[in-house]
């Protein structure tokens, strides 16, 4: 087992000739089980198209038809991305991947209020995407500094993700299931989401969860771990050295109305019981002393 | 996108949120033409920056005559203002807004913001109007009522009427506070705004519910449907840096320390500087090279980061997973060349093809310090340009 993604998760691409869209494709598609696992590629104006063997639809749903796709993975650009998403919910798929960086929160509020009552899992926008392991990689990850294993890890940043588990890989320790949810203000799951999957997930014995600084989704999901996870976690906090009001890269990423700050989080997680380090080139070492 | 409140004065009139009546000036003349057209016995003479708090820096000034309106703007054209939004460096005053004077009888606040936990645009009116709202949230919060709004419906009769009254507007004003508060979520909402701030919004004697500042964010990625609100982007008002960094697609922000940090990836970036800190310096900036670390934007960055005169050192951390080291090996030794570079360099690699990177940094002939970890890479730096200024003194 792991969480949300195994070996047999058949996954369409939406945006699969763009640039970005096809040079990760053939990335997963590479990886692992990929071959078997990157069925379809969605653009209505390529419909009956292929794209390097791998057949294109014109609508997400006669591809989840004629494939058995469940899962998408949306690499088309920021004006069109919610509107992809929203496709994907309406085709009622188990879990769409936004990667795409730069949408308008005004898009994403309406997709996520769509989104009420449906059963499609979101993952981003403005996230890596997620891996489990010599299985299957759906995203923007590198898929080689990876091996299966017992951690899991949640970050809301990318490279800082990649960091995490270049540590772990150092110890020797693989990953059940590595999800980056991404860092945008309104976007699908919250660190609290993917901690209660992997809080159920047999495969997964300890976590590293990866924050940084704007909103109070950290703070949430260290109250739910202290009232409810059977696994260590550890944690770690980026943007102590952030000034208050400036967007730090990331959209997500701002010390707004003197909350959200990392030594805020730090401080909540710790009363929680989660250990946490203030040095991130120690996260793997901290995670090997809770095991 | 930040924008000046004359601007956001414009863009909110347009979707019946009143304001005072008002004309942006650029000269002492210009100002007191504006008294004369705008008509009246008081004016305000305010500064237009970017920042908060020009009240108490002297920026705003209440003139009873053409006389006053001439002797305010050129006191307070080119002065440079200094707020607690500008810094100690504070800002040169390079606009103004004239405005008629308003009878104020009560002060209000009102803003919007999206919320993350609701994941909608979040009204928030307090009857404690011309405060730091902040200090208002940290002792009194019961005094900030919110509001979700829902995206479909948009702020209702309903929760404008409730609001209004319980940050007191009275009864005979409510239909103007509803419209105001409608008209300010249309606005917000229509103009992808990140963030409204009516702060105050006034009720006058005869009964008029007015904004008297208007402070408006965009949300940047909303920018290209919307070219009426880039004109009205004020260079001048940005960090220069910042703008040239923003042409290359490097994410750049300016910071007070002496360590210059090139990483991709803005978490990592941010950790990096985290760990700056943690051995006892202050990094000099965020600058976030993204995904395609090529030779032509890392040069660009180091340019960027050595245009600065404060950076002694420069540490440069990458996490290199679909882009090689050896691509970012290559990277950083054209442009350490390129600049001539005479500050320490520390160079942090990880991923794919780390060995070769490393080798190729050996093999430059440059004087670059190569480091193992994050750790290792702030250690290293900060030891290095401790030893440069022990040199120099």
């Amino acid at each position: 087992m792991s969480i949300l993604i195994g070996r047999d998760t058949k996954v369409m691409t939406q945006g699969i000739t763009g640039k970005t869209g096809a040079f990760h494709t053939r990335m997963c598609r590479d990886y692992a089980n990929g071959p078997n696992c990157f069925v379809a590629g969605v653009n209505p104006s390529k419909a009956g198209q292929s794209f390097e063997g791998i057949p294109i639809y014109g609508t997400v749903k006669e591809a989840k038809e004629r494939t058995g796709a469940t899962v998408s993975v949306i690499y088309v650009p920021p004006p069109f991305a919610a509107a992809a998403i929203d496709e994907a919910v309406d085709a009622e798929l188990d879990l769409v991947i936004c990667i795409t960086e730069g949408v308008p929160v005004r898009d994403m509020i309406r997709t996520r209020d769509r989104m009420q009552g449906k059963n499609t899992i979101l993952i981003g926008p403005n996230c890596p995407g997620v891996i489990t392991p010599d299985e299957i990689k759906i995203g923007i990850m590198p898929g080689q500094i990876h091996k299966k294993g017992r951690i899991g890890v949640v970050s809301r940043s990318g490279t800082l993700t990649y960091e995490a588990v270049g540590q772990l890989m150092e110890r020797g320790l693989g990953q059940s299931t590595c999800v980056g949810i991404g860092g945008d203000p309104v976007n699908g799951l919250k660190h609290i989401d993917v901690m209660k999957m992997f809080n159920a997930d047999s495969d997964t014995e300890a976590v590293i969860m990866v924050g940084e600084i704007g909103g109070d989704a950290e703070e949430t999901c260290a109250r739910w771990i202290k009232a409810n996870m059977k696994k260590p976690v550890v944690g770690f906090i980026a943007g102590v050295t952030a000034p208050p009001g400036k967007r730090m890269g990331h959209a997500g990423a701002i010390i707004s109305g003197g909350r959200g700050t990392a030594q805020e989080k730090l401080a909540v997680m710790e009363e929680c019981g989660i250990k946490v380090t203030r040095n991130p080139a120690e996260m793997g070492k901290l995670l090997e002393t809770v095991l | 996108m930040n924008v000046h409140e004359y601007q956001g004065k414009e863009i909110l009139r347009k979707y019946g949120v009143a304001t005072p009546r008002g004309i942006p000036c650029f000269s002492v003349a210009e100002a007191e033409d504006a008294s004369r057209k705008l008509g009246g016995k008081v004016w305000v003479v305010k500064a237009q920056i970017h920042a908060g708090g020009r009240g108490k820096g002297g920026g705003v000034k209440l003139a009873k005559s053409t006389e006053e309106v001439r002797e305010h703007a050129s006191r307070i054209l080119g002065m440079t203002l200094v707020t607690h939004q500008t810094g100690p460096e504070g800002r040169v005053v390079k606009r103004l807004l004239v405005e008629e004077g308003a009878d104020i009888r009560k002060e209000l606040y009102v803003g919007m913001v999206v919320d993350r936990s609701t994941q909608r645009v979040t009204l928030m009116a307090s009857s404690e109007g011309g405060m730091d709202i902040e200090e208002v949230a940290a002792s009194t919060p019961e005094k900030i009522y919110r509001v979700a709004i829902d995206p479909k419906t948009g702020l209702t009769d309903a929760q404008a009427d409730d609001v209004a009254r319980k940050i007191g507007v009275p009864q005979p004003s409510l239909p103007e506070a509803r419209k105001f508060m409608q008209g300010l979520y249309r606005a917000f909402d229509e103009c992808d705004a990140s963030l409204a701030e009516i702060n105050p919004l006034i009720l006058t004697g005869d009964g008029k519910v007015l904004a008297l500042d208007a402070k408006l964010n965009f949300d940047s990625n909303a920018l290209f449907r919307h070219p009426e609100i880039v004109a009205m982007r004020d260079l001048d008002e940005e960090d220069p840096a910042e703008v040239e960094a923003s042409k290359f697609d490097l994410s750049y922000i300016s910071l007070n320390g002496n360590i210059g940090c090139l990483v991709n990836g803005a978490g990592l970036a941010m950790a990096t500087m985290d760990t700056i800190k943690l051995f006892g310096a202050e990094p000099a900036n965020f600058l976030d090279v993204g995904g395609g670390a090529t030779t032509e934007r890392v040069t660009e960055a180091f340019k960027l980061m050595l245009k600065n005169p404060a950076v002694k050192g420069i540490l440069v951390n990458i996490f290199g997973g679909i882009m090689r080291c050896d691509t970012i090996a290559e990277g950083v030794i054209a442009a350490a060349r390129e600049v001539k570079l005479s500050v320490p360099l520390v160079v942090r690699m990880k991923g794919t093809n780390e060995d070769l990177g490393k080798q190729m940094l050996r093999a430059s002939g440059l004087p670059i310090i190569s480091a193992d970890n994050m750790g290792d890479a702030a250690r290293k730096i900060v030891a290095a340009i401790a030893g440069t200024q022990d040199r120099a003194s």
